[in-house]
């Protein structure tokens, strides 16, 4: 038994981090959510109250919470696709036989993706003013007249989802990258000789092999797109008109502006269960799509 | 279509893309060595007329960003040695060695990988408050210590070692120790790099635990003095130009030197996830 032992002494403190630092927060996280933790608890815990479900129903009731809500599942529905087909896009070209330098076009538009979120959300700022910003001059040489981007609250998610795509499509990309140089090459040799078109070996072989990595770059993103924060943080600051307040800038201005714990608590267990749940979601409609070829 | 035509669409796309991935970077790069105003001028401009490092003078000087950079290496150093050390032990462990209750474990932490790390953060922020570690280098790495993406991808990569070279040095008397150290480290050397680089560009980029977690500005990684300084300089365009290249300069060049490394990892993650 010495070896079990030794095994323990391998794996102990990680797993003893993971439980004292995640697993035990993620617990309290939910028992404090049903709590009126707030800046008085913080100071005396004997003013801590139980209170059920009563933060849920309250923030159920919160104009701000169904906009933030809002504005994140706005973000999530246009973005993920519209990442998602860019990504697909560039793992096309970048897997077409006719491409020259695909190491050198890979890092390039792989580049966004490590750069520091917030330091490149500053670059986009300017890059979107309205007056100044580069964006606008581009459009400007196409007849559109300027927009105020960030500004303007119809414009300062669409602004947002700009950003995000540009900063995000290389991680699919890359993985689907790979996907594609997976798929037997038998198969469309055998498609040519069917007589299948381009288009036709794209829908009937590329798609068909690609849709589990799909799947899974799908559910990942989706759950990554729904923790929108440091966008919103230093781009617009939730602005304007709350148009672009995040669920996760919601429970950040909640817990650690105004410090109503309890409250923050109940927001990031519902962020959890919509994440979860869209998961589930996706990975049946997965499901019901292979049964279908 | 034949081939010339279609193969002078196919790479024209792509320098198109490239440029608009690049743009905004390259952008930053010009503008950091502009004189001020200069970068928000109409038709605008994008080579510096007087190229000047005063930016990143004025940069140093007053904003402290010295001290920022400073603190960003240090916690990414930091936390990227000490949970490789926690991760890699544990990888093993879950790979090669045998106690009670490890496929449950890890099937558990598995299924916890669904979990946002933001649920936990109000709870942490009130744990490490009690452990005296809010406002401290520490209270961004302890929580930073061990990683269940972490342990996954060395266990992954660990399966491949083959069960007859452990069980030989075993005989040999080699304690369980000896055989990490001398035979399973260097053998996992490729996802060692591999989990460091990950680690250091996720630390070096994190944002909203540091956020929350410090409060005093001497503590304050790059991303954080950033976010906060774009908010007092906004009409230093060039200013906060030089600050974005500081930031995003180390991590842009680390990556170059081990991409391949990185790109591995991602596809572990991912794709066998």
């Amino acid at each position: 038994m010495k070896r079990q032992h030794v095994a323990w002494c391998f794996v102990g403190p990680a797993l003893v981090v993971i439980a004292v630092f995640f697993a035990l927060p993620v617990l309290a996280a939910f028992a404090m959510s049903l709590t009126d933790f707030d800046i008085y608890a913080l100071a005396d815990l004997r003013n801590l109250r139980v209170v059920g479900i009563g933060n849920y129903v309250e923030l159920l009731q919160r104009p701000l919470f169904w906009q933030a809500l809002g504005n994140t599942l706005y973000f999530v529905a246009l973005g993920v696709p519209l990442s998602l087909g860019v990504s697909l896009g560039a793992a096309l070209l970048l897997n077409s036989r006719l491409t020259r330098f695909q190491s050198f076009f890979r890092t390039a538009l792989f580049a966004p993706v490590v750069t520091t979120v917030v330091a490149v959300a500053v670059i986009w700022r300017y890059l979107l003013a309205t007056r100044s910003g580069f964006i606008n001059y581009v459009l400007g040489l196409f007849g559109i007249s300027p927009i105020d981007w960030l500004g303007n609250p119809h414009f300062a998610m669409p602004a947002i989802i700009l950003f995000a795509v540009w900063k995000n499509f290389g991680y699919n990309m890359v993985i689907l990258l790979a996907g594609l140089q997976n798929i037997p090459r038998d198969l469309y040799e055998a498609a040519r000789i069917d007589g299948a078109s381009s288009f036709a070996q794209f829908r009937f072989v590329t798609l068909p092999m690609l849709a589990p990595i799909v799947t899974i770059v799908g559910i990942l993103t989706v759950a990554g797109y729904f923790q929108l924060f440091a966008e919103p943080y230093v781009m617009t600051q939730g602005g304007p008109l709350q148009s672009t307040v995040s669920v996760l800038y919601f429970m950040y201005e909640e817990g650690f502006k105004w410090w109503n714990l309890g409250n923050a608590s109940a927001v990031a267990f519902m962020l959890f269960l919509l994440i979860f749940a869209v998961t589930l979601l996706q990975m049946r409609g997965a499901g019901r799509g292979s049964a279908w070829q | 279509m034949t081939a010339r035509p279609a193969a002078l669409v196919v790479n024209g796309l792509l320098i198109g893309a490239s440029i608009v991935a690049l743009f905004p970077l390259l952008w930053m790069l010009s503008a950091s060595f502009m004189s001020p105003g200069e970068s928000s001028g109409y038709p605008p401009v994008l080579v510096p007329g007087h190229p000047t490092i005063d930016n990143y003078r004025e940069l140093f000087a007053r904003a402290g960003v010295a001290r920022y950079l400073a603190n960003s290496v240090f916690l990414a150093v930091a936390a990227t040695f000490l949970s490789l050390v926690f991760n890699v032990m544990a990888g093993y462990a879950f790979a090669k060695l045998r106690f009670a209750g490890r496929e449950r474990i890890f099937k558990t932490m598995l299924g916890a990988l669904v979990i946002p790390g933001q649920v936990a953060m109000v709870p942490l922020f009130l744990l490490l408050k009690q452990l005296g570690l809010v406002n401290s280098y520490g209270g961004v790495i302890v929580p930073a210590l061990a990683s269940i993406f972490g342990i996954f991808l060395v266990r992954q990569y660990a399966l491949s070692i083959p069960d007859d070279l452990l069980e030989a040095a075993r005989i040999d008397g080699a304690s369980e120790w000896r055989i990490f150290g001398l035979i399973v480290v260097p053998l996992l050397r490729p996802i060692i790099v591999t989990l460091a680089v990950f680690t250091l560009l996720g630390t070096w980029n994190d944002f909203m635990w540091p956020l929350i977690v410090l409060t005093d500005k001497e503590l304050y990684t790059l991303p954080v003095a950033l976010a906060s300084l774009s908010r007092e300089h906004v009409q230093d365009n060039e200013l906060m130009m030089a600050g974005s290249v500081v930031t995003i300069a180390p991590v842009l060049i680390v990556f170059l030197v081990l991409q391949r490394y990185y790109i591995q990892g991602l596809m572990m993650g991912s794709v066998k996830g």
